[in-house]
């Protein structure tokens, strides 16, 4: 039983890095019906940007007490923002002038963007895996006989603090309601005044810096990150955004959580579970794709963004 | 037997209904139409003939077959060619391709027939092209074969589009809305055209709003209004009939 | 002239090939043909499937995977199996086709972008599969020694020049059939389902089966390569059919200009070309000249993704399209006409 909610722990901590990354997509996707097949590099990106800066700041084991704090701020918003105007970037250069057109070529170009980055880290921090410092002090608490340490509860507390955030932006501010018009008609939302540019850029900041909070985590987390993460935590990612219900951001996170169990308990309880995982969770994709498109929330909650 | 039957038609869409309750009859070789204001649920009842909606219940028959849970391309195969109310031609394809596609049902060229073009398959494509031909003549379109659909003329794209439809060789034909963006000449031209394509045996099923066209065509006509059936019978009938007059006139987009 | 014979003529370049072996003897060049024959095989089976059908397969290396490893499974020592290389070609044809089926009948209703991903999905389970059987397949050491072929009792051994003749017979019967195909009745069902599905299915076309075939007709080419690529490389391992594989198939595509066969073939020789000669020899080059820290052949995904990105941007219709390939993606950035969201309208009322 121990063993169930050791793994219950990790998948929620791992589900809520996939959630993160999991919001970048269904924003976007709610807003143009694009998967920026680019995003998961975004995150990757996140852990390559906060590695700089912590090496910047001269970080590079354990930090304790409120220098703690400072140095998890610092780093994970400079990541965010970087992220984020990353994110903004790829729209203007890579997907706005196809707004238009028949929608694989925006996909096909999304494709293309992911390699860039791809082979742009690779460039940048060679094609092994680096190691990312333990920032976080490791400091186990004990409820029964299982074991969570103090990073698994900075991913899932942040996680959900991000997602709550991000709902009261999209209800209550100006621009949450501008992207929520925007993403249910287009064309409409340009004729009541909306900035149809600028709401698209905003989404793919918020989207990109997510991910970029997603990156600090991780790296935090695994302790390491290679060029490549991207493409496997992009698809786990997306998978969780499909499987919530695509436009929904409360679903986008149901999703990263169940995702992370799925992968957690996959590696548990099926014999060589860790060979498999990837398996178990590409199968979850295309049957949700096949039985329930619409995801688990996709119609209780039929309000995109 | 009727040759074409609704009875008892509804069709709900979550909580709205779009059609409620609708029945009436087709004779072969008649032309019918179906009127109604804007949003009276024509274009739906179109697209439940054809399988595009299944009805939530209720029947449609074709020659006393039931036509219920077939897929849009077996209700073609059963005989039933449509155009659409907002042209859907395949744009980039030429006219001539445009009616070879019309034809696709009645070809008989096997996956192992297309990949070597065995001479059945050609002779079948010769066939083909020779009857898109004589199609695009029949609609007085012979001079614009190898033109894209889409650099047709508005007219002679809905020409096209009844082209394309009746290579399938269809025994019923449904028109949403033929004569919409023609001028007065092209629509005579329409309603000539309609008649010799009756005249060939294939009986016509239009949605439209033009009164004109209407009156001057169809044998019968049937009123639609918020999903149901409020008049049918002979144009004159329809004409004078109060509760039609109170649809169109208690309406701001009243008849065209 | 007939157009039948017009199009037979753009092919004449090829009668050429032949000749190749026998005036230039460096077996490295005619190594490089033959990996870029199995390249175009390739390329011409996911045209198929994206630019006739309009189906995007992200995960169309999964069929050449499988392709191969049927050959290295059945013609070898693994099992003592040792089926003929020419029967292998049509089993494993086949048996990609089957697979391409298994794929494509739940997920072909899908939107195109899901149906994507989707692929994609598949193209990491497969070979991930095959790493992971390691009993059967050997993991990631994958499986080698395969069978020589051999044709009038000559084995072909580690000679690059009868695989380059395999190859060429395989793109010129491939061609055929592609462009047969395309002028045919279910080439233009094709055609159709790709302008207005909707509108496709009410000429009477099964859209449904006419994806089908396009996917397993697709997937019958890579099983072709697979085995001719198999049996060429002899050696068979999971790390070969990767993601970036696809996309390296997808990118020819996309140079050459999607649903042109001419332009296909011209777009993936191109690609091989870049990535064995012009990359590697840049590289030999600068090197020479006291640049040793530069390495062109580390920018190859960036390569591909440039490709990918500045096609789609500036001349998304290829290097050399089709007529109406061009019209069709040209016009639609200009027209908002057939835009995506009309699709999108579609595509509900389809639902």
């Amino acid at each position: 039983m121990d063993v169930f909610y050791q793994q219950l722990i990790n998948g929620l901590s791992l589900g809520g890095i996939y959630a993160l990354i999991a919001l970048g997509y269904t924003m976007v996707y709610g807003i143009i019906e694009l998967i920026n097949f680019a995003h998961g590099d975004v995150y990757t990106l996140g852990t390559f940007f906060s590695l700089a800066i912590l090496t910047g700041l001269g970080v590079s084991g354990e930090v304790h007490g409120l220098a703690l704090v400072g140095v998890v701020l610092v780093t994970m918003l400079a990541a965010m923002l970087l992220c984020g105007i990353t994110g903004v970037l790829i729209e203007r250069l890579a997907y706005r002038r196809l707004r238009n057109a028949p929608r694989l070529a925006p996909l096909i170009t999304a494709i293309g963007m992911s390699f860039i980055l791809e082979n742009v880290m690779q460039l940048w921090k060679g094609p092994s895996p680096i190691s990312f410092p333990a920032v976080i002090p490791n400091p186990s608490f004990q409820a029964g006989g299982v074991e969570i340490a103090a990073k698994q509860i900075l991913v899932i507390v942040l996680a959900i603090v991000m997602m709550v955030a991000l709902q009261l932006f999209i209800r209550n501010t100006k621009m949450g309601k501008a992207m929520r018009a925007t993403a249910q008609d287009r064309d409409a939302a340009q004729l009541m005044g909306i900035n149809i540019n600028t709401t698209i850029a905003m989404t793919f900041l918020i989207g990109s810096a997510l991910a970029g909070a997603a990156g600090f985590v991780s790296g935090v987390y695994y302790g390491t990150t290679w060029f490549f993460n991207g493409f496997e935590a992009g698809l786990k990612a997306f998978t969780a955004a499909v499987l919530g219900g695509i436009g929904n951001v409360a679903g986008a996170m149901l999703g990263g959580f169940l995702i992370g169990l799925v992968e957690a308990f996959a590696t548990q309880y099926i014999p060589q579970g860790a060979q498999w995982t990837n398996v178990v969770v590409f199968s979850v994709l295309v049957l949700v794709l096949v039985f329930r498109p619409s995801g688990l929330l996709g119609e209780a909650v039929p309000e995109k963004v | 037997m009727s040759f074409f039957k609704l009875t008892n038609v509804r069709k709900t869409f979550g909580g709205l209904v779009a059609v409620n309750d609708l029945s009436f009859a087709i004779e072969a070789g008649s032309i019918v139409a179906m009127i109604g204001p804007n949003g009276a649920g024509k274009s739906t009842v179109f697209n439940l003939i054809t399988g595009i909606y299944s009805p939530s219940s209720g029947a449609i028959d074709l020659e006393g077959r039931t036509l219920r849970s077939l897929s849009t391309d077996r209700v073609t195969a059963r005989g039933i060619a449509r155009t659409f109310q907002n042209i859907r031609l395949f744009a980039f394809m030429s006219a001539l391709d445009n009616v070879m596609t019309g034809c696709h049902a009645q070809m008989r060229a096997s996956l192992v027939d297309s990949l070597l073009h065995t001479p059945r398959q050609r002779a079948e494509e010769r066939t083909v092209r020779e009857r898109a031909r004589e199609l695009l003549k029949f609609v007085g379109l012979e001079g614009d074969a190898d033109n894209y659909a889409r650099n047709l003329s508005y007219g002679h794209q809905r020409r096209l589009e009844i082209a394309r439809a009746l290579a399938t060789d269809p025994k019923l034909l449904l028109l949403d809305e033929p004569a919409a963006g023609m001028n007065p000449r092209e629509k005579e031209g329409l309603i000539a055209l309609i008649r010799r394509i009756r005249d060939k045996g294939v009986t016509v099923f239009l949605i439209e709003h033009d009164m004109h066209l209407v009156m001057n065509l169809s044998e019968r006509v049937t009123v639609l209004d918020h999903g149901e059936k409020i008049a049918e019978g002979t144009p004159e009938a329809v004409r004078n009939d109060e509760r039609v007059i109170e649809a169109y006139l208690g309406r701001a987009d009243g008849a065209a | 002239m007939n157009p039948a014979v017009r199009r037979s003529l753009r092919f004449v370049p090829l009668l050429l090939l032949p000749l190749v072996p026998l005036v230039d003897h460096n077996n490295s060049h005619i190594d490089f043909l033959a990996n870029a024959g199995a390249f175009i095989l390739l390329a011409l089976g996911l045209n198929i499937v994206v630019g006739f059908a309009g189906l995007l397969d992200l995960g169309y290396a999964a069929f050449f995977a499988i392709g191969s490893y049927s050959y290295a499974m059945l013609a070898s020592q693994q099992f003592g199996i040792h089926v003929p290389f020419w029967v292998m070609l049509f089993a494993a044809s086949g048996i990609a086709a089957i697979f391409g089926i298994l794929l494509g009948a739940p997920t072909l209703r899908l939107r195109g972008d899901y149906l994507a991903i989707v692929t994609l999905g598949f193209g990491e389970i497969v070979p991930q599969t095959f790493l992971n059987l390691s009993q059967y397949t050997n993991g990631p050491n994958g499986i080698n020694s395969l069978d020589s072929p051999s044709l009038f009792g000559h084995r072909f051994g580690f000679s690059a020049t009868p695989y380059f003749y395999v190859m060429l017979g395989l793109i010129v019967i491939g061609v055929l059939l592609a462009s047969n195909l395309q002028n045919s009745r279910l080439g233009r069902a094709w055609m159709a389902i790709r302008e207005d599905e909707l509108a496709a299915r009410h000429m009477g076309i099964n859209t449904t089966a006419a994806k089908l075939s396009a996917f397993a007709l697709g997937a019958s080419f890579s099983g072709l390569a697979g085995v001719a690529y198999a049996a060429k490389l002899d050696l068979v391992s999971p790390d070969q059919f990767q993601f970036n594989v696809s996309v390296l198939v997808l990118s020819m595509l996309v140079l050459g200009g999607m649903g042109n066969i001419p332009g296909v073939i011209v777009g993936s020789f191109a690609l091989s070309f870049i990535n064995s000669f012009l990359l590697p020899q840049s590289t030999n080059l600068v090197h020479s000249i006291g640049l040793t820290w530069i390495d062109f052949t580390d920018y190859r995904f960036m390569l591909y993704g440039v490709i990918l990105v500045a096609m789609m941007l500036f001349r998304p219709e290829g290097l050399i399209p089709s007529r109406q390939r061009r019209a069709e993606l040209r016009e639609a950035l200009t027209d908002p006409g057939i835009s995506a969201q009309e699709q999108t309208e579609y595509q509900g009322a389809a639902r």
